[in-house]
């Protein structure tokens, strides 16, 4: 596994979910077994287009259930403890709290093998407003034993985590933003789950984060800290589970104070993880600050609004980091 | 169906019965009504009806059961006890600290249950998933699932029934538990399901409804299910007692029973001369 990290970060010029048709459609051509369930919300990430190649090209492994998450979730479940390999797909709202006992327990406690791909996290659900915003969907799965959680960074870190859970067995959280993600990393890197990945060395804070929606604002909050001679480190924690207890642990001890952002409740998602990892194991007093949602539902409106609103942006992540260095002991 | 294979049948359903009464009579509980209403069907099934290994649980081209009404694992755990795919003394564990034998069905624990259920609706939904993947082999693999009629409350049941229709999962086929009462009575009293034949059959299923407790009737109604195949999921609904075979339970306050050694004794007393009653014909 190695990743090289791009210097010069632009936003990709595919989306999200083009990276994942194309490596769905490779892996269904390579593996009859892999699979791909949709409740009527296959337009939304694989596109009618592709939808309709598949059907076309492998009939047997794109299955439309129609409108029930938590039927498809335990269709899911029994086609994969026949030998299939299946991705169920649909609003990451909806996979998560609309069929959380199906992934519970036709799932993860059955020991199945379902790669369950929540689209439009947090925010980026935008103008679908507080009924399809999840900021609970991490905090959902991460409570499951035996539960991978992963939040891919951009196109790159997408396409490698896409081919290496379809040959995993288990049960695994994909939280996939949709649209055209920062470009982080170089063609061809390879990513390590359950391993953080260094963006950015600094000695003052580190600055942990994941997902396609926080990156642009945590690195330009870096930019934002260097301006004033405050020293990032930036770690992309896209496995939220199994967290990278090391990282975090020499992230504590060798710069001494933790922001964490997230676009997700600050109750039980990243944040919660990483202070989890920091308060029973870390072997001096850390600062940590949470950026996130505080606690609150969602509403309509663009990214844009949506980050200020909620303080999501990377004045509200310098700030925090502003904080946490003066809370140092 | 011969006489004799019909003893063979009604013989094994009492033996399977006598194990209920034994597991959770070592427990001293269980949820005895809804295990003795299907002992029936398991019986036929397992003692005709599917393909299996005892010795090789997961033969590739072996037949599936899911108990999707997962409380009545005891039944499929004796039913898979006599036929050896788990020691006769392991039926003794039943839910102790550590067991190998918890009494909702458990995939992990229990070599030949096929999926974990206790969660009601979610081992039929299962089910489809597992027929339609033998659907798409075609290989001649039978998925049969048993539901509640309690359990039919839940709207993932009626998800997955409009699933397999659209699917076409003719090589699936569900039975429906009539025993027509849940954990606080009468289902008529508390949600009313009125006629299952109607309704499977608006819903585009081959329906069929028998006496689940005449084993003659079950292996018919599979037989005729397996023989059909023209598309169509297949639900035989059985009319069912709950706690059908010792006297002492009233079909609507028998979901759960607290058991005495007396108790016990008695119930295993009445499956005996009940099983002499068949030879002596």
């Amino acid at each position: 596994m190695s990743y090289k990290v791009l210097e010069n970060k632009t936003t990709a010029d595919v989306t999200m979910t083009s990276v994942y048709v194309d490596h769905i459609k490779a892996l269904m051509a390579k593996d009859p077994a892999v699979m791909e369930l949709e409740s009527d919300l296959g337009g939304s990430l694989l596109g009618a287009p592709a939808m309709k190649e598949i059907y076309e090209k492998f009939p047997k492994q794109l299955i439309n259930c129609g409108i029930q998450e938590a039927n498809m979730i335990s269709v899911a479940a029994g086609l994969s403890l026949m030998g299939r390999k299946p991705f169920a797909h649909s609003f990451a709202a909806f996979v998560s709290r609309r069929a959380t006992d199906q992934a519970f327990i036709s799932g993860a406690y059955a020991g199945s093998n379902v790669r369950i791909v929540g689209t439009d996290p947090g925010v980026s659900a935008q103008l679908n407003g507080g009924t399809h915003m999840p900021f609970e969907d991490v905090a959902i799965f991460r409570a499951f034993p035996n539960m991978t959680v992963i939040e891919p960074t951009d196109p790159v870190m997408l396409g490698n985590i896409i081919d290496q859970v379809a040959d995993r067995y288990g049960m695994f959280y994909i939280r996939l933003f949709r649209k055209n993600a920062l470009r982080v990393y170089e063609e061809g890197s390879t990513f390590e789950i359950g391993k953080a990945n260094l963006l950015r060395e600094g000695s003052d804070l580190t600055i942990i984060t994941a997902g396609a929606v926080m990156m642009p604002e945590v690195l330009k909050a870096a930019d934002l800290l260097s301006a004033e001679g405050i020293e990032a480190r930036i770690l992309d924690m896209f496995t939220i589970k199994p967290i990278d207890a090391d990282a975090i642990l020499a992230a504590a001890s060798e710069t001494g104070a933790i922001v964490t952002a997230e676009n997700h409740n600050i109750i039980n998602g990243l944040g919660s993880a990483v202070a989890e990892v920091i308060t029973t194991r870390g072997t001096c007093f850390t600062p940590i600050e949470m950026v996130g949602v505080q606690d609150r539902f969602g509403q309509v409106g663009p990214l844009a609004y949506l980050k200020e609103a909620y303080h999501l942006t990377a004045e509200d992540i310098a700030a925090a980091a502003k904080r946490a260095v003066g809370r140092k002991g | 169906m011969n006489a004799e294979e019909k003893i063979r049948l009604q013989q094994f359903a009492i033996d399977i019965r006598k194990q209920i009464i034994r597991e959770m009579g070592s427990l001293g509980a269980g949820h005895l009504g809804g295990n003795l209403s299907i002992a029936d069907i398991v019986a036929v099934l397992y003692g005709s009806e599917m393909k299996y290994d005892p010795a090789d649980p997961k033969m590739k081209d072996r037949d599936i059961l899911i108990c999707s009404k997962g409380h009545a694992g005891p039944c499929l755990y004796g039913a898979l006890a006599l036929k050896g795919f788990i020691p006769m003394e392991r039926l003794d564990t039943l839910n102790r600290g550590g067991t190998e034998l918890p009494s909702h069905c458990d995939r992990l624990h229990v070599p030949g249950i096929e999926m974990t259920t206790g969660s009601l609706g979610q081992g039929f939904s299962a089910a489809c998933g597992m027929a339609l993947a033998a659907h798409l082999d075609e290989d001649g693999r039978t998925v049969y699932c048993i539901i509640g009629d309690g359990e039919s409350q839940e709207g993932q049941i009626w998800e997955a029934v409009l699933f397999a229709a659209q699917q076409k999962l003719d090589n699936l086929i569900l039975f429906v538990d009539y025993n027509k009462a849940q954990l606080d009575g009468w289902t008529r009293d508390i949600c009313d399901m009125g006629d299952y034949v109607d309704k499977f059959h608006a819903f585009g299923w081959h329906t069929a409804e028998i006496d689940g407790h005449d084993v003659e009737a079950i292996k018919t109604a599979v037989d005729a299910a397996k023989a059909d195949h023209t598309g169509r999921p297949h639900v035989i609904v059985c009319n069912t007692i709950k706690g059908y075979g010792v006297s002492f339970t009233k079909p609507n306050a028998c979901h759960h029973v607290n058991f005495t050694p007396e108790l016990v004794e008695q119930c295993q007393k009445e499956l005996d001369a009940a099983r002499a009653a068949l030879t002596a014909k």
